[in-house]
C-alpha cells in the first residue's frame, strides 16, 4: 500500500514542472524535508568555510606569504568561525535531530510544524545576512566590509570607534537571528520528544539520540540566550550609545567576555552532544550488540549538561581572575571529562566481544572515537590554568579545537551521512568512495591537525596573518596546509558520492543494515506521514523485537 | 512492502503525554529566564560603577502602585482562565478585560517614569552605565509586557466574536502561563532596581 502511494507520487513528480517543485520546498512544513534544507543549507556553508579555511591555510603556508592582506585575513578567520559555528555545524545537526527524532519515536511529525519551518527560515535569513556584509558592510563611513573583529568579538574591538561601518552589525543580527531560530527548534524538539512519543515508547526506552538530542535542546534553550542577550547589548552600545561595554564610560570589556562565553563553552557541547548520539546509535548497529550502559549514557549525558555550564571562564585565564576562579574553573573543566569518559568506556563497552563490521559508517566512528579522546586529553592539558597561560593564545589551542571539531564533530556527522543517506535518498553511498573518503580525510586530518600542536609550543601565536622565517614554524606549516589540501579533496569525494550515489546509487530498502530503531521500519525515503499506522514499542530496540518475535528485548527490560 | 512494517499489535497500556503548548511555553519560559538573568547580572554588576550622575538614589522612585496592579492581573488571569475552564464566558471575558487594564496601567506607570528620568532628570539610555542598565532591563521587561497584552488583546477580540469557549481553555492556559512570568520577572526586576540597586 505504501509502495503504491510512493509510486503514485513518483510518477507525479516527474510529470511536474519544476517550479512546483520548488515552491513546494519553500513552503514545506514536513519535518523531513526541512531536515534535508538544514544540512543542504549547512553543506553549502561548509565548502564556504572550508574554501575561507583553505585560504588562511594558504597564507601561513611560507613566512612573509602575501596571498591575501592582513585585513582580509582577520576578515577570513572572523568568517570562517562564525560560519563553521552558526551556520554548518548547528544547522546540519538540527536538521539530523529534524529528520530523525520524529521517525524514532514514532510520530508523524515534529510538535510545531509551522514553527519548524520558521525557525530554519530564520537560519536561513542569518547565513544570508552574515554573507550580505561582504556587499553591504561598508556604510556610510565607506570602511571595512565582512565583520573582522573575531568569531568572539571581544570588546572594544566591537566599539564604534574600532569597527566603523555596518560589517560588525551584519554579524550581530546574523548572529542574533540565527540564534532565535536555535531557540526555535529547541523548544520544538524537546515539544516533540516529550509529548509525541508513540504509545509504549517511555523515556526509558526511546532511542539514544532522542535522548541526546533532548539534553542537546535544554541546553540550547539556556545557552544560546545569554549570547542573544549580549548581542541586544551591543546593539544597544552601537545604535543607542550605551556603555554595557565602554571601559571609558566605566564598562568593562572583561564583562563581555564572560558572556561570549557562557555561550560559548555549552555550544561546544551542544555541537558534540548530538555527535554522541550518533555514535550511540550506529555502533550498535555495527557491533551487533545492543549499547552498553543505556541509563549510565543518559545519565553521563546529563551530567555534561550540567557542568558544562559551569566551565566556560577556563577560556578566560589570562585576563588575570581571582586564584579562586582558576581554582573552580580548572576543577569543573576536569570534571566534565569524567562523564566524557564513561561515555567512551560504554562505546567500548559496545564494540567489546561484538561482531564488528567495517563498513564506512563504523570508520568513521572508530575514527571519532580515537581522536575525541586526545582531543579530550588535549582539553585537559588546557584545563590546568598555569598550562594554559603558557599557551594560550597560541596554534596549540587552535590545533585543540579543530581536534574537536573537526575530529570529533565532523567525523562523526561524516559517519552519520554514510548511516542515514540511505533512508533520506532511497539509495545505497558508494562504498568504495566512501572508504577512499574516509581514508584521504584520516591522512589530511592527521597531518593537519596533529602537526598544528607542534608550532603552538614553539611559540606561534594565533590569528597572525604571517610570521618570520627561521623559528622552527616553516616546514610544519607546510605541511599543515598540505594536509588541508588533502581534506578538501576528501570532502570533494563525499559530495561528488553524495551525488553520484543519488543517481547511480543501488536501491536501499527499508533496512539496509539489519538496524532496530524505528525509522528503519518505514520505506526509504520515508512516505511524507512517516507511518500509515502509529507503531507500538515494548522495549529499546523494536525492529529486533519485530525481527525475533521468539526472543524479544521486552522479556529482559 | 517488507514484513517487518506490520506494527506490533499488542494493546499498549493508557499512554497520555503531556500537551505540547504548555511544554513549549515552559521551554520558553526558561529560555527568556535566560535572557532575563544575563541583564539582571549587568545591572548588578554595573551597580554603583557610572562615572557621571544621576544614581538611582537620586532619581528613583519606587512604582507601589503600578507594582501592585502588574500582581494583580496575574491573579485576574488566573481566575478567568478557571472560569473559562467551566464554560462562564461572561465572567472569563470581565477577568480577561480586567488583566489587560491591569497591564496596560503598569506600562502607562512604566512611560509615566521614563517620562519623568528623561525630562526631569536628563537620564537617558547614554547619559551613564546606570541609564545604560536600567533602560535596557526595565525596556526589555516592557516590552515583554507589550507582547503579552497584545497577545491577551488578540484573545479579547476573539472572546468578544464569541469564538473563544472551554474547548480552548488549554490553549488560554499557555498564554496565562506567559503572562505570569511576566509578572514573576516583574518581582526580580523589581528587587534589583528599586531595592537591591538603590
Amino acid at each position: 500500500m505504501l509502495s503504491d502511494a510512493m509510486a503514485i507520487q513518483t510518477a507525479e513528480a516527474t510529470g511536474r514542472p519544476w517550479v512546483e517543485t520548488l515552491h513546494e520546498w519553500v513552503t514545506t512544513v514536513d519535518h523531513k524535508r526541512l531536515g534535508i534544507l538544514y544540512i543542504l543549507f549547512a553543506l553549502v556553508f561548509l565548502v564556504i568555510g572550508g574554501i575561507e579555511a583553505v585560504i588562511m591555510r594558504i597564507q601561513l603556508m611560507w613566512p612573509h606569504n602575501n596571498f591575501v592582506s592582513p585585513q582580509f585575513f582577520n576578515r577570513m578567520f572572523t568568517m570562517h568561525g562564525t560560519t563553521m559555528i552558526f551556520f554548518v555545524a548547528m544547522p546540519i545537526l538540527f536538521g539530523f535531530a529534524n529528520y530523525l527524532v520524529p521517525l524514532m519515536i514514532g510520530a508523524r511529525d515534529m510538535a510545531f510544524p509551522r514553527l519548524n519551518a520558521f525557525s530554519f527560515w530564520l537560519t536561513a535569513l542569518g547565513g544570508f545576512l552574515l554573507y550580505f556584509s561582504f556587499v553591504g558592510g561598508s556604510g556610510l563611513y565607506g570602511a571595512g566590509n565582512a565583520p573582522d573583529v573575531g568569531w568572539w568579538a571581544y570588546a572594544p574591538l566591537t566599539s564604534r570607534a574600532f569597527s566603523p561601518g555596518h560589517s560588525s552589525d551584519y554579524w550581530t543580527i546574523a548572529v542574533l537571528v540565527s540564534g532565535f531560530g536555535s531557540i526555535g527548534t529547541a523548544i520544538n524538539l524537546i515539544a516533540t520528544i516529550l509529548c509525541m512519543r508513540c504509545p509504549g515508547m517511555t523515556l526509558g526506552r526511546m532511542p539514544l539520540l532522542a535522548w541526546l538530542n533532548l539534553v542537546m535542546s535544554a541546553m540550547v534553550l539556556i545557552t544560546i540566550t545569554p549570547l542573544s542577550a549580549a548581542q541586544i547589548m551591543l546593539l544597544v552600545d552601537r545604535y543607542l550609545g550605551g556603555h554595557f561595554f565602554d571601559t571609558q564610560a566605566g564598562g568593562s570589556a572583561a564583562i563581555w567576555m564572560h558572556f561570549f562565553w557562557i555561550f560559548g563553552h555549552p555550544e561546544v557541547y551542544i555541537l558534540i552532544i548530538p555527535c554522541f548520539a550518533f555514535m550511540s546509535e550506529i555502533i550498535p548497529v555495527f557491533s551487533r550488540k545492543p549499547i552498553f550502559g543505556y541509563p549510565v549514557m543518559v545519565g553521563a549525558t546529563v551530567c555534561i549538561g550540567f557542568v558544562s555550564m559551569s566551565v566556560w571562564a577556563h577560556h578566560m585565564f589570562s585576563i588575570g581572575m581571582s586564584s579562586y576562579s582558576n581554582a573552580f574553573f580548572t576543577l569543573t573543566s576536569m570534571v566534565v571529562g569524567v562523564p566524557t569518559g564513561i561515555k567512551i568506556f560504554n562505546w567500548l563497552g559496545t564494540m567489546w566481544g561484538g561482531k564488528l563490521i567495517f563498513r564506512t559508517p563504523m570508520l568513521f566512528c572508530i575514527a571519532f572515537l580515537f581522536q575525541f579522546l586526545i582531543a579530550g586529553l588535549t582539553g585537559i592539558m588546557l584545563a590546568v590554568s598555569p598550562f594554559d597561560w603558557q599557551l594560550t593564545g597560541s596554534y596549540f589551542v587552535v590545533a585543540h579545537f579543530h581536534y574537536v571539531i573537526v575530529g570529533g564533530i565532523i567525523f562523526a556527522l561524516f559517519g552519520a551521512f554514510y548511516y542515514w543517506y540511505p533512508k533520506m535518498a532511497g539509495k545505497m553511498l558508494n562504498e568504495p568512495l566512501g572508504k577512499l573518503h574516509f581514508w584521504l580525510f584520516v591522512i589530511g586530518f592527521h597531518l593537519t591537525f596533529d602537526l598544528m600542536h607542534v608550532p603552538g609550543i614553539l611559540g606561534m601565536p594565533r590569528r597572525i596573518y604571517t610570521y618570520e622565517p627561521g623559528r622552527g614554524w616553516d616546514t610544519l606549516n607546510l605541511l599543515v596546509t598540505i594536509g588541508t589540501f588533502i581534506q578538501g579533496i576528501a570532502v570533494l569525494v563525499f559530495v561528488a558520492n553524495l551525488i553520484y550515489s543519488y543517481f547511480q546509487g543501488p536501491r536501499a530498502g527499508n533496512d539496509p543494515w539489519d538496524a532496530w530503531t524505528l525509522e528503519w521500519s518505514v520505506s526509504s525515503p520515508p512516505p511524507e506521514y512517516n507511518f500509515a499506522t502509529i507503531p507500538a514499542v515494548a522495549s529499546r530496540r523494536p525492529l529486533w523485537d519485530r525481527k525475533h518475535p521468539e526472543d524479544p528485548d521486552s522479556r529482559y527490560e | 512492502m517488507s514484513a517487518i512494517t506490520t506494527s506490533i499489535t499488542q494493546a499498549p497500556e493508557a499512554w497520555s503525554l503531556p500537551y505540547r503548548g504548555k511544554v513549549a511555553m515552559a521551554c520558553l519560559i526558561i529560555a527568556e529566564s535566560s535572557i532575563f538573568t544575563i541583564f539582571v547580572v549587568a545591572y548588578l554588576f554595573y551597580v554603583g560603577k557610572s562615572l557621571t550622575g544621576p544614581t538611582p538614589r537620586d532619581v528613583l522612585e519606587t512604582p507601589i502602585f503600578y507594582t501592585i496592579c502588574l500582581l494583580s492581573s496575574s491573579l485576574t488571569i488566573h481566575f478567568a482562565s478557571r472560569f473559562l475552564e467551566r464554560g462562564n464566558r461572561a465572567v472569563f471575558l470581565g477577568l480577561w478585560f480586567l488583566t489587560i487594564v491591569l497591564g496596560s496601567l503598569f506600562l502607562f506607570g512604566t512611560g509615566q517614569e521614563w517620562h519623568r528620568l528623561i525630562y526631569e532628570h536628563g537620564l537617558t539610555i547614554s547619559t551613564n552605565l546606570f541609564g545604560t542598565t536600567y533602560y535596557s532591563l526595565v525596556g526589555l521587561h516592557a516590552t515583554h509586557v507589550t507582547v503579552g497584552l497584545l497577545m491577551l488583546g488578540i484573545v479579547l477580540l476573539f472572546g468578544l466574536a464569541g469564538l473563544v469557549g472551554p474547548e480552548q481553555s488549554a490553549r488560554v492556559d499557555v498564554l496565562a502561563m506567559y503572562w505570569h512570568f511576566v509578572d514573576a520577572v516583574w518581582v526580580v526586576v523589581f528587587t534589583v532596581v528599586y531595592v537591591l540597586g538603590r
